[in-house]
């Protein structure tokens, strides 16, 4: 799909846009294919009237899960896997999932590794930074409940007694597909219960 | 550079030992590296000692930590860790602490102390006289004991939450909402005992035996 050949679209057999009604649900269709499906309708539209229409619910929810900039916060060794999905292997930008430096430009934290008391306050400041609509991540045992620190006398127990949590990614520390899973939901999410109001 | 055999090791403590006289005893090879107890008032003579003498020359100031023996009358003991990379060879100094006693900082013999000495300071409250900057530095702002010491709670005494009314992060009194739990159950001296088959038989004879000796004392 997508490929150009003199001018023309080039389709496969396979791509063959799939008819569904809306309303209707799709249950012989597989994600994907409904996915593209939805896609090749888009297409089809722009190229027959040059102009399509949707609600602006779907609009926002598209804009929104389609440009999730997050705000790295890595504070172990759950980072180095939030690096790794953002590395070319499994790439999350392709999802417009963007690491950006700044929290006054970021719409996710990525609340990577052992959250310590000390590091609370600062944490709470990035988020409080954070335009809305904000959402969290949670990545890793130490983060969703304290971990391996639980009863530490340094650790919070949990960054959810600081942070409201959208996802909560499992793992010592989650391997990359995990979060990248966990990113997945979160768009989910977005679209499920995704209002302009937050 | 082949490292330094046992018996050099040897013959260096003794030399060491030899030239700063009452300062050090117990001059030993532990684990392969040399060791040694140094009166807390001289360490800095000694870890100067140790880094200009010629046969010596351990520049290279690798750490200081603290260990804590609530048993012991000198409960602290502050440990240098130096390494020579002219001789190839490690060398240990422990200096007994007591609760409420200084030690001096060595600072002025190796700057690089600072932090380190920051740091038992830290963990467990031992006091440096002469050093510049003694405040706390891996702990929280405003926290309350020395985390290391045998008698610190390993929970610790304070959480943090956040406040949607004060809208702030603050501070309450520890409230662990999973109680404690010991999960080594393999360790023998905690938890249930670890019976297996035929284990029995061993017990029974060696109650046998205390019997005997008991008996035997008691005659």
């Amino acid at each position: 799909m997508g490929l150009i050949e003199g001018g023309r679209p080039v389709r496969k057999e396979q791509d063959k846009p799939i008819l569904t009604i809306p309303g209707e649900p799709e249950t012989a269709v597989s994600a994907t294919a409904a996915h593209r499906a939805s896609l090749v309708g888009i297409n089809d539209a722009l190229a027959d009237k040059g102009f399509i229409t949707t609600t602006t619910d779907d609009l926002i929810n598209w804009a929104r899960t389609g440009s999730l900039m997050w705000m790295t916060f890595g504070l172990a060794c759950c980072a180095v896997e939030m690096m790794q999905a953002a590395m070319p292997r499994y790439d999350m930008e392709r999802f417009g999932f963007a690491p950006r430096a700044s929290p006054r430009q970021s719409d996710v934290i990525i609340v990577a590794g052992t959250l310590t008391n000390k590091m609370a306050p600062a944490i709470r400041k990035v988020y409080d930074q954070m335009p809305d609509p904000k959402w969290v991540i949670s990545m890793g045992s130490c983060a969703n409940g304290g971990g391996y620190y639980h009863y530490s006398y340094s650790v919070v127990r949990g960054c959810d007694r600081v942070l409201p949590v959208d996802i909560y990614v499992p793992g010592c520390p989650p391997s990359a597909e995990a979060l990248m899973y966990g990113i997945l939901l979160l768009q989910r999410k977005i679209r499920r219960t995704g209002t302009i109001e937050r | 550079m082949a490292m330094m055999t046992e018996d050099e090791l040897r013959d260096l403590g003794e030399h060491v030992a030899a030239s700063l006289g009452d300062a050090v005893s117990d001059v030993r090879v532990v684990h392969g590296q040399l060791q040694m107890v140094a009166d807390a008032a001289r360490i800095r003579e000694v870890l100067r000692f140790l880094r200009d003498d010629a046969s010596c020359r351990f520049v290279c100031f690798t750490d200081i930590c603290g260990v804590d023996y609530p048993q012991r009358e000198k409960r602290f003991e502050v440990v240098y860790h130096l390494l020579s990379p002219y001789i190839n060879a490690r060398v240990r100094v422990k200096a007994p602490v007591g609760e409420g006693e200084t030690i001096p900082s060595v600072i002025e013999v190796f700057p690089g102390a600072e932090w380190f000495e920051r740091e038992v300071y830290d963990m467990y409250g031992v006091f440096f006289t002469d050093h510049p900057d003694l405040r706390r530095i891996l702990t929280d702002y405003g926290f309350n004991g020395h985390p290391l010491r045998k008698d610190f709670p390993v929970t610790g005494f304070v959480e943090v939450r956040y406040d949607e009314d004060r809208k702030r992060v603050i501070y309450e009194p520890v409230n662990l909402q999973q109680a404690w739990r010991e999960f080594d159950f393999a360790s023998p001296w905690k938890g249930e005992p670890a019976v297996l088959p035929g284990d029995e038989k061993a017990q029974a004879q060696g109650q046998v035996q205390e019997k005997a000796e008991d008996e035997g004392a008691a005659s």
